[in-house]
């Protein structure tokens, strides 16, 4: 076999469409004998490394969503020693963990006894516990910090409540509107924000966020803003019906903490009971997550980290909540409709091309609002049929008939009839959803025909399949936003 | 597409778990069902395909290996190659998917499709269960023809003992 990559890959060189956001996707048809192993496991079935790719360092660390394609292994396995380990790696092995490289880390994939698809549907049932600790956390402090986000991201950080959280993105310095990465910020007490970012993207934003702090602090001698990563500290993402009542159970009566009242996008501290009586320090819960469930998300010291995880293992017992690895965190996300970095979003992608206008506040939608690309965000959100600039191209959802579209998938006008066939863009993720049995993905094309309900097609293995915009997120949110 | 679903359903309860559980007795399973007992010849490719070939060089089955099964996690959807159609060794005649990813089925040989297995668009955890059965109820993909090109291509295979070292070379590379 080989991977299946290479049909939609040679289409995609084949392609005449050449905007620079299928440069990323269209990828070199190189030697794709399937190496079938540990690392085909892991792989998300996305197209090769670009060989020119707008992005360096980071996407290689990715071999979490790699083809299984031997020209790769060798990136994995050279790195593979250099690789980091989050502070549950060998609880991870004792739970029977597939480990693949991601992000520079050894994550699990999936464990024993679980399919990806079933510890994706017992997320959505029950509850998940997922590893993310290989992302990287990071506080923002200093009297000139929030500004400093206000230049960085489209967010209205100054406004921001102590113990709220936004969606954000990081923009490129050069105006171009494009995003260096996807965030989420957080304002804690005492004037400290802190904001969690990708681990694919940890060398780019390291970069980025130096040279930017550094210009900021010439600049403003009166608001300085200093960063620092919390380096080897646990996050463990709880998510799943379930996850109220495992946390729940291990939560410190003593804490006061009403999770009832923990709504989303909310964040509290709080202490985890852990075994012989103890207590975990004050931890940073946070509701929220990356599957569309309720859910929440724990920052923890690295040397607490195994003790809180064993104890949500605990609380909950086997049958409401298991450890569940990236692959069903890739399905689960996807299904909710949200963006993976280096696939859904890019260096090119403004955040409105990436439909996420909706994190951009009303009062800072002006092209004078100061953040890196306003003037460029701002024409764009006012679409040309109302004088503004509009957008070329535009992120939908997409359920496709017959076969699974992946990364790298055409789309492509509807074949009729007399009708030439137009290439409107590329899918960047899809697998079959575990959940509604269809086949899903998302995936970027020419503004006019993102309205839900368009009917168009996708190339798979150079056959096209009849596709239909569909709005998301695929599988409707249950966040926590009281009764 | 209410076959995945069904499909997920299906192999739920015995199938993978089963096969990382005991991979041991699945093979040899397997094995019992159909390679060594009534075939002469079964080979494999290096793209984990397998061709079982008649004793009077006119027919075989193809279908992918257990090995490629396993990795592979458990299958949603089977693209099954044309029926009538000619291939050349390596041509890409379908593909086998799961959640998580997607791979071609290609010919390890130059024949023609006579028939292909419509079982696995119901129940695509079949190739799961009995991926090397290529029996009524089995995994295999689909029946093929050959000429004596396809016989010829057959040298460049793996027998069984070779496969088994090759994926065994593979899996510790990791």
């Amino acid at each position: 076999m080989q991977s299946a990559r290479s049909a939609t890959a040679r289409s995609a060189l084949r392609g005449v469409y050449k905007s620079s956001l299928f440069t990323a996707t269209s990828s070199a048809p190189t030697s794709l004998g399937v190496v079938l192993s540990r690392r085909a496991l892991s792989s998300r079935s996305s197209p090769p490394p670009p060989t020119s790719a707008p992005i360096t360092g980071p996407r290689l660390d990715t071999a979490f969503s790699r083809p299984i394609i031997s020209s790769v292994r060798h990136v994995s396995s050279s790195s593979s020693s250099k690789l980091a380990k989050t502070p549950l790696y060998d609880l991870h092995l004792a739970h029977g963990a597939k480990m693949v490289p991601f992000g520079g880390f050894h994550m699990p994939v999936q464990y024993t006894g679980l399919s990806v698809g079933q510890s994706h549907a017992f997320t959505r049932e029950h509850s998940s516990i997922f590893d993310v600790s290989h992302m990287v956390q990071r506080i923002f402090t200093g009297p000139g910090a929030s500004l400093f986000l206000q230049r960085i991201t489209p967010s209205g950080v100054e406004v921001l409540p102590p113990h709220r959280s936004t969606l954000s993105c990081l923009l490129h310095a050069d105006g171009s509107g494009g995003i260096v990465d996807d965030t989420i910020v957080t304002r804690l007490p005492g004037g400290k924000l802190y904001v969690v970012t990708n681990a694919a993207c940890r060398e780019k934003d390291d970069v980025y966020l130096d040279q930017e702090i550094a210009k900021w602090n010439a600049e403003h001698g009166d608001l300085q803003v200093s960063q620092e990563q919390l380096h080897g500290w646990g996050l463990v993402a709880l998510q799943g019906p379930d996850a109220e009542a495992v946390l729940a159970a291990a939560l410190d009566e003593s804490a006061g903490v009403d999770l009832k009242k923990l709504y989303f996008g909310h964040s509290a501290y709080a202490r985890l009971k852990l075994r012989g009586m103890q207590l975990s320090s004050p931890l940073l819960i946070s509701r929220g997550g990356y599957t569309g469930e309720d859910g929440f998300e724990i920052s923890i010291p690295a040397d607490e980290t195994v003790d809180v995880t064993e104890a949500l293992l605990a609380a909950g017992g086997p049958a409401k909540v298991q450890f569940a690895g990236l692959g069903s965190r890739d399905s689960l996300r996807l299904e909710a409709g949200m963006c993976l970095y280096g696939h859904d979003l890019d260096d090119t992608t403004t955040p409105v091309e990436a439909g996420l206008s909706w994190i951009i506040p009303k009062e800072r939608r002006s092209a004078d609002a100061g953040f890196y690309g306003a003037d460029v965000i701002a024409a764009q959100l006012i679409p040309k049929s109302k004088g503004g600039a509009g957008i070329a191209r535009r992120r939908v959802g997409l359920v496709i008939d017959g076969a699974p579209a992946r990364e790298g998938a055409e789309i492509v006008s509807r074949t009729e009839e007399g009708k030439e066939v137009v290439k409107l863009g590329s899918v960047t993720s899809g697998c079959p959803s575990p959940t509604l049995g269809k086949n899903i993905a998302m995936g970027y094309v020419c503004d006019g025909f993102h309205k839900a309900g368009t009917e168009v097609d996708v190339v798979v293995r150079g056959r096209p399949r009849k596709a239909v915009v569909t709005k998301m997120p695929f599988v409707p949110s249950r966040y926590w936003k009281g009764v | 597409m209410a076959s995945i679903a069904r499909c997920l359903r299906v192999t739920r309860p015995s199938g993978l778990s089963a096969l990382v559980k005991s991979p041991v007795s699945r093979v040899c399973a397997a094995r019992a069902f159909s390679a060594t007992a009534t075939n002469a010849v079964r080979k494999y490719t290096k793209e984990h395909e397998w061709i079982d070939l008649s004793a009077d060089l006119k027919t075989g089955v193809i279908g992918i290996s257990e090995y490629a099964a396993k990795a592979l996690g458990d299958v949603v959807f089977v693209e099954l190659p044309e029926e009538g159609k000619r291939v050349q060794a390596g041509d890409a005649i379908g593909a086998v998917e799961s959640v998580k990813s997607a791979a071609d089925i290609n010919a390890p040989i130059s024949c023609k499709i006579t028939q292909v297995n419509l079982l696995l668009e119901d129940k695509p955890g079949t190739i799961n269960q009995v991926p090397e059965d290529d029996s009524h109820g089995g995994g295999w993909i689909a029946k093929v023809q050959v000429d004596e090109v396809g016989v010829k291509d057959l040298e460049k295979l793996m027998d069984d003992q070779a496969y088994k070292e090759f994926t065994a070379g593979e899996a510790e590379e990791h």
